[in-house]
């Protein structure tokens, strides 16, 4: 990694090509036609991974836009009964579906927007500070370190689904451990996955729990890659240990913590299973965050595959603003004005 | 002065609280710090390590030992394995699994492979939009492409079909396999390129006969992740294969529980079936599978 960055990458492809700018574009069919030559293997390389993505994301996300603008259900959609083929009978309504719901006539929306919200600032939240202290223990010296690494990754070895049943059964208000142990201890048992603001409690503990080494291995990971020199350098400057957290960890840990904090919300956002398949079918729409939601409108019930189609455009659009202001504030953040990634990106161009 | 005086008590006192001091060899720690960071570490890994243990515990009991969580009044025994294996879909949807599993694992690294290289090396017009595109299909809810592709694969009768899965997990793995990729690719030296170059290779050459070989490490990792997140997913698996002979895992295993039967003893069996391969697995890949996973989003 070091020898690819210490000096400007070349490119091995077009030896001429990287470092000059692009021909100035006497026309387009010029252009195309010697950039087609210089780069046609690198074109080549990417075709099969574009051709994939257009047909599996690009035309199925198209096909979702569409049918946000329609009142698709299961009723209208063209299906086959036996050998009859019956045509699709949705219309296209226009914005009505997101008028529909972004104006909370439906009422359901802003109450998992902002649930969803909570799930994911808490989750990360737990996430990274957890997953840092841990790092930061782990990171020294001392016996069992390689022992304790690897208890504590566990629960990443896990798949999600198996994590959810289980604790499903372990918070099982009759027969789970949990409460099993609360009356040993003479305490009241709690109704863990069905009171309304308990059966919260609990997925966020799941998801903790089941997140936590990811953020930890990522941060460990980030540590060891600050010098120690700065840290010498720090104590000898009479740095506090707290200052020497302040201002040298933290400021080291950035690039890392800003990649994994931005994947981390992505993937809680989106945290399918857990809250699905512990909180189970019924009794618990006040739990549902945005993508379990969606879900359920399109395969439970009488199937809304346009309300779900647009409920799946709206989450897209609310991560991607999110993480475009995200790298925004980032980089604006970050001293200099600019943070290192993005000069090391102009560098390869 | 007066600073640099106060320094070796902070350090030492800072021990307990999860203080950033970089530890050197010098032996600054006291005692009490030490026993303080072993218990933390010490709780830390009881949290982490109990459920899987005590779903452990619970399968090795008779079928209904889970509504005694804490004791062993039935005994402990294979019981539970020995149903499961033998009365039920459980080993069809196991196969099923893998089938898919390896499927998504293959198509996506060997799709992946050539434009994660081209990516990591050629400065080419269309390569920031690509990486782009591999960063936002990663935002992709479930909820975007479900439907669709749920009504896409019913046109074409792929629903119930391992074709059908494994197309649909190829939405999510094939950008997913790039990302990594390049961030392995970055790490061969580029001089093995040039050399390969001067020594009168094609590009595509030097691909395959220098690249990929020195990349098998970050191959594997990569198909084994790619395998694991097959594995353990849910909502299409329970979407688009909606007949019990095909059912996947994470759609089977919830039928153990359902509405009108409480086999948690079955589950928990289950349970440690799926965990201990896809563990296995994963402990063989994770040590790798942090930086592939940062690399992407830290370097351009």
């Amino acid at each position: 990694m070091k020898t690819a960055t210490a000096r400007p990458p070349r490119d091995v492809a077009a030896p001429t090509g990287a470092d000059h700018p692009p021909p100035r574009r006497t026309g387009a069919w010029t252009w195309l036609r010697r950039s087609y030559r210089r780069y046609w293997y690198a074109w080549a390389m990417v075709l099969p991974v574009v051709v994939v993505l257009g047909v599996l994301v690009g035309y199925p996300l198209g096909w979702g836009v569409y049918l946000s603008f329609t009142d698709a259900n299961e009723m209208n959609v063209a299906k086959d009964i036996g050998v009859n083929h019956v045509p699709a009978t949705y219309d296209v309504i226009g914005l009505d579906n997101y008028w529909h719901i972004l104006s909370g006539e439906e009422g359901n929306f802003y109450p998992r927007l902002w649930w969803t919200v909570v799930w994911t600032v808490s989750c990360v939240f737990f996430h990274y500070t957890i997953g840092l202290g841990l790092a930061l223990l782990l990171n020294r010296r001392m016996r069992f370190r390689a022992l304790y690494r690897v208890l504590l990754i566990l629960p990443w070895a896990v798949p999600a689904f198996v994590a959810a049943f289980s604790w499903r059964l372990m918070f099982n208000s009759q027969y789970g451990v949990f409460n099993a142990i609360l009356t040993d201890l003479g305490m009241d048992p709690v109704d863990w996955l069905n009171g309304p603001t308990s059966q919260k409690v609990a997925v966020v503990m799941v998801n903790v729990w089941l997140g936590v080494p990811f953020m930890m291995v990522a941060l460990l990971g980030g540590l060891q890659s600050i010098p120690s020199e700065l840290h010498e350098a720090a104590e000898m400057d009479g740095a506090s240990a707290w200052q020497r957290f302040r201002h040298v960890t933290l400021p080291g840990l950035r690039p890392v913590s800003s990649t994994v904090i931005l994947l981390g919300t992505i993937w809680t956002f989106n945290m399918f299973p857990i809250i699905f398949l512990m909180l189970g079918q019924g009794n618990s729409a006040d739990s549902e965050i945005l993508v379990t939601y969606a879900y359920r409108l399109a395969f439970a019930g009488v199937r809304d595959y346009a309300g779900a189609a647009t409920y799946g455009i709206c989450i897209l659009s609310i991560l991607l603003v999110f993480s475009v202001f995200y790298r925004k504030a980032i980089s604006d953040e970050s001293p200099g004005g600019r943070p290192r990634t993005t000069r090391r990106r102009e560098a390869v161009r | 002065m007066t600073a640099t005086v106060s320094t070796p008590s902070d350090r030492r006192s800072s021990g307990a609280a999860p203080a950033p001091a970089r530890v050197r060899r010098r032996g600054q720690r006291s005692t009490a710090a030490s026993v303080a960071l072993h218990a933390t570490l010490i709780g830390a890994c009881l949290i982490a390590v109990f459920p899987v243990l005590f779903i452990f515990f619970i399968s090795l009991k008779d079928r209904n030992g889970w509504q005694d969580p804490t004791g062993v009044s039935g005994g402990l025994g294979l019981d539970n394995y020995r149903h499961v294996l033998s009365e039920t879909e459980f080993p069809r949807w196991f196969a099923n699994s893998v089938i898919v599993a390896c499927g998504t694992m293959v198509v996506g690294v060997f799709i992946a492979a050539s434009a994660g290289y081209a990516i990591s090396r050629m400065a080419f017009p269309g390569r920031r939009p690509l990486m782009w595109t591999f960063l936002v299909t990663q935002m992709f809810p479930v909820a975007v492409l479900i439907v669709p592709l749920y009504n896409i694969l019913g046109d074409l009768g792929q629903l119930n079909t391992y074709t059908g899965l494994v197309i649909s997990y190829c939405s999510v793995s094939v950008p997913f396999c790039a990302w990594m990729l390049k961030g392995y690719f970055d790490t061969i030296p580029v001089d093995i390129d040039e050399a390969g170059r001067v020594d009168g290779l094609t590009p595509f050459g030097v691909f395959y006969r220098l690249v990929l070989p020195l990349a098998r490490p970050g191959l594997a990792v990569t198909a084994f992740y790619t395998f694991l997140t097959a594995w353990g997913e849910v909502a299409f698996a329970r979407a688009f294969m909606n007949s019990e002979d095909m059912a996947t895992l994470s759609a089977g295993l919830g039928t153990f529980v359902g509405q009108h039967k409480q086999e948690w003893g079955l589950m928990t069996a289950a349970s440690i079936m799926i965990t201990v391969p896809a563990g296995l697995v994963f402990f063989f890949a994770q040590k790798h599978l942090v930086s592939g996973l940062t690399a992407g989003g830290t370097k351009g």
